[in-house]
């Protein structure tokens, strides 16, 4: 089949398939690392050979049926068309084995929305199109981006081992240790799952949902994004590295550092260059996916930037929108999501790029100050 | 009432107007009935072309034929194409041929809101397909359209679409009205209800369900539709709101109407097992009752939609037990179908293999069903393409095997002749195996971590994901062929004998075809 497949699909495409490479024919759910991915795995092994069993005899007597009472080998059809006792015992014997199913489910589901007494208080954000994650009592957080090039994604590149499903900064949590998640949405409902963890929770906005797991074996653990979130609902994996505990504090103690680095960022004097250089990066993560790399956007819902009214217009209306975002749109508020030294360098960026001359700029300190005034 | 059946005597000969006006103006259940099932056809085609450009940009890994805005547009009309247009108005359409000649009425009860209701379905279908040409493109939010992706951040068309759902509503409920007067008020003498055919009865059923949901299914549009126009916040959280609630109204309404959309479906596959069993359907009563708990049970589990969406854990598991119940009148009909079959005197003729298939893959979804019921497994099913696989099983198989299995055995009673059975037979065959190889791999994938509405995927689902579009394209041209056989079957061929399948029961085999267009007086009570 495998063979056919790919021919077929060099027929059809005229491409080759270095992607197939890596590819294989998984047909089960994997048990995963956690007890609650475990409990799972087992239940649904279960629930599975039940239902195996079932079809084994109902669809038995019926291939025996369509093989023994054939009009071209004789048969005459009886007469019977009711039996209590048959009919009594085929309700109530499926009722049977659906409660005996129920009991294990039970235990589990209760086990797993049992979020008290957590190590680690790790908060989830979902964003159109990114995760941010927020370790609540270190005093940090960062967002968490796709870093699949869009070469490979429009096929002019081959496309990597981890294909949609590496960011640039994964959650890391300590192995061990029981971890809460408490999510929520910025903007629409996503979905945080972890396969491996079974771990899947909507992060809904207005909503702070919980989940927990304690991840033994150290490693990396990749997901999805699993509730249609929009156009990148696809673009938006989930990746958590568990760490034994020591290199999780120091990682920690890192993050720690480099908050306090980034705060520093604002007091510092920046020429146009440096903004521009530091704009196209933060440009490219934070505001590509909707106005595009080249400011073209995608209109209605995404208006071009490149010659547009806002980017080439009044300074004060251009920080207004990208700090405070614009109600009933798309456009979200940037001005929580991003330092001030991003948000002033994505501003001076699209004012002078793609042919927009401007040729003003907006400082750090100036927008940390109209934050502060607000 | 024998009063209104002299007048329609003396009306002969007025018969149907000419021309494009006959149909317009048509009040004839006959007439009615096939306008449904060519819309339904039409509609059929057009959703499964868009399901061609789903299944064409996922054979391969990275995007190469539309853009991620595009595809989901593609998922979302046709999901709502699908299931507004071709499985729901292909039942009304079976049950306006169908009813009356099983009952033995002279036509539906208001046959011009029957001509109404038809007539509001391609307006509303013309409405929706529409948006695709307009700016920012049409819905794109999944045809469970969740809130506030539908809202706040839905495309400009999304008015447009909620006016369609609104006039399909209407329609749908109109429909509902006219099954239910007429099999309650029409039924010929001595007809009990303990004695109607299964397909009415489960019609009778659907159509108090639809008259239950279909108003949901409004209000939360009109929800939406305050949402984005006029400044409310139903479903916004910055303005109070709740985008849980939407879920909950929506899937009260949801999961009644994938009822709706297999319960008639059920009734057919009653009449033609028995037919090619040569064998009376067993447990008529438990199958009656069996559809009734279906049906209301169908109110009680909505939540299982929504088991990621943080329920309370009571909540959970109370949903989880609603739905694991409904395994046992669903495994009684199909306990029922095999003991027809046992000790039958089996022939397999098209509207046997459909039903024979049918009864499988039906089951099939049933079992994943089952799975998913499992709340603490629905964590790792929920969204994925454990779940696509789960509702096309039900829904290919189901309905739309269903309703081809119902075809070819009602088109001689139509049409006067017999469909090409070779052709039929070479439909099925290439349907059932092109069906499985599209869906089955789905559930492979849904379990290897594949989330749904995606339109680009990691690596390691590949091959499954080129096996389930090549056998997509292979499903969906086969329908073609079946327009061919319908067309064929129409224009002439074999004379059909007034009871054509000679298992089969009921008043429909005793009257002549294609009766006059003008409604056949009956004693009525």
């Amino acid at each position: 089949m495998r063979v056919h497949a790919q021919r077929a699909g060099a027929l059809l495409g005229g491409l080759s398939f270095p992607a197939l490479s890596f590819a294989d024919w998984t047909v089960n759910m994997t048990p995963g690392v956690t007890g609650t991915s475990n409990d799972i795995f087992d239940l649904h092994m279960t629930i599975f050979w039940i239902c195996v069993a079932i079809g084994v005899v109902v669809f038995g007597i019926m291939f025996w049926s369509i093989f023994a009472h054939r009009k071209s080998q004789g048969a005459k059809p009886a007469n019977f068309h009711e039996n209590t006792l048959v009919e009594v015992l085929w309700t109530l014997i499926p009722l049977v084995i659906l409660v005996i199913m129920a009991i294990p489910a039970t235990a589990t589901l209760v086990d797993m929305y049992d979020t008290t007494e957590s190590d680690i208080d790790i908060k989830v954000t979902g964003y159109q199109w990114k995760w941010q994650y927020e370790y609540i009592n270190e005093d940090f957080g960062y967002f968490s981006n796709l870093t699949t090039p869009a070469d490979q994604i429009s096929n002019r590149q081959t496309k990597g081992e981890n294909y949609l499903l590496e960011v640039d900064n994964p959650m890391v949590i300590p192995v061990g240790k029981k971890v809460r998640f408490l999510l929520t949405a910025n903007d629409v409902i996503h979905s945080w799952w972890v396969p491996d963890f079974g771990v899947k929770k909507d992060a809904i906005p207005g909503f702070i949902n919980e989940a927990w797991t304690r991840v033994d074996v150290p490693g990396t653990y990749r997901g999805q994004c699993t509730e249609l979130c929009g156009k990148n609902h696809g673009f938006m994996p989930v990746v958590v590295k568990a760490v034994p505990e020591e290199e999780y504090n120091t990682w920690v103690a890192d993050q720690k550092a480099a908050a306090e680095k980034e705060r520093e960022l604002t007091e510092k004097d920046w020429t146009m260059e440096e903004l521009m250089a530091r704009g196209e990066k933060a440009y490219a993560l934070n505001c590509a996916a909707c106005h595009q790399a080249d400011g073209s956007g995608a209109p209605p819902a995404f208006p071009a930037l490149k010659g547009g009214a806002i980017a080439t217009g009044e300074m004060a209306a251009h920080i207004d929108i990208v700090v405070n975002g614009k109600s009933g749109t798309a456009m979200q508020a940037f001005g929580g999501q991003l330092n001030e030294a991003d948000l002033a360098a994505i501003i001076t960026y699209e004012r002078n790029a793609w042919g927009n001359k401007v040729g003003d700029m907006v400082t750090p300190k100036e927008i940390f100050d109209y934050k502060n005034q607000q | 009432m024998s009063a209104v059946a002299d007048t329609h005597a003396q009306d002969h000969h007025h018969g149907p107007a000419s021309g494009i006006s006959r149909w317009l103006l048509t009040t004839n259940h006959k007439d009615i009935g096939t306008m449904y099932l060519i819309f339904s056809f039409t509609m059929f085609l057009l959703g499964g072309t868009m399901a061609m450009v789903i299944r064409a940009e996922l054979f391969q890994p990275g995007l190469q034929i539309v853009q991620p805005e595009f595809f989901n547009q593609m998922t979302t009309m046709h999901g709502l194409i699908m299931v507004f247009g071709a499985v729901m108005p292909a039942f009304v359409g079976l049950a306006n041929w169908m009813i009356p000649l099983m009952i033995g009425a002279p036509d539906m009860a208001l046959p011009r809101m029957n001509n109404w209701s038809f007539w509001l379905l391609p307006c509303a279908f013309l409405i929706l397909v529409s948006t695709l040409f307009m700016e920012g493109g049409a819905p794109n939010f999944g045809w469970t359209f969740y809130a506030p992706l539908s809202t706040t951040y839905g495309p400009p068309s999304t008015t447009f679409f909620i006016f369609a759902i609104h006039i399909m509503g209407v329609s749908s409920i109109m429909g509902a009205i006219n099954v239910i007067a007429t099999v309650l008020n029409m039924r010929a003498p001595g007809m009990t209800l303990m004695k109607m055919p299964m397909f009415v009865w489960t019609w009778l059923i659907t159509a108090f369900l639809l008259i239950a949901v279909m108003p949901v299914l409004a209000g939360v549009v009109t929800m939406m539709l305050m949402d984005i126009n006029f400044g409310t916040s139903f479903f916004n959280a910055a303005g109070g709101g709740d985008p849980v609630l939407f879920q909950h109204v929506f899937w009260f309404f949801g999961h009644p109407e994938v009822y709706i959309m297999i319960l008639p479906a059920f009734g057919a596959i009653s009449h033609i097992i028995p037919a090619f069993s040569r064998k009376r359907l067993f447990g008529y009563a438990s199958m009656v009752y069996a559809v009734g708990a279906i049906a209301l049970l169908s109110f009680l589990v909505w939540a299982h939609h929504m088991f990621t969406v943080g329920v309370p854990v009571a909540g959970q598991l109370f949903f989880m037990y609603a739905t694991l119940l409904i395994a046992v009148p669903t495994g009684v009909k199909v306990f029922n179908w095999v003991a027809t079959m046992f000790r039958g005197s089996l022939t397999f003729e098209a509207p046997m293999l459909f039903a024979i298939a049918f009864v499988i893959l039906f089951s099939i979804g049933g079992f994943s069903g089952l799975m998913l019921a499992i709340a603490p497994a629905d964590f790792q099913y929920h969204d994925t393409y454990f779940v696509v696989a789960h509702f096309h099983y039900v829904l290919v198989p189901g309905a739309i095997f269903g309703i081809f299995a119902s075809a070819y055995f009602w088109l001689p009673k139509w049409t006067g002749h017999m469909y090409d059975e070779t052709l039929a037979k070479t439909h099925f065959w290439l349907s059932f195996i092109g069906m499985n190889l599209a869906f089955f791999p789905m559930h492979f994938l849904g379990l290897a971590g594949m989330p749904r509405r995606i339109p680009d995927y990691a690596l390691q689902f590949a091959d499954f994901n080129m096996v389930s579009s090549v056998g997509a394209f292979m499903f969906g041209s086969t329908q073609l062929l079946f327009l061919l056989i319908v067309v064929k079957c129409a224009r002439g061929g074999e004379k059909a004998p007034a009871n054509p399948w000679d298992g089969a029961e009921g008043l429909s085999g005793k009257y002549p075809h294609r009766r006059p267009t003008t409604p056949f007086p009956l004693p009525q009570k």
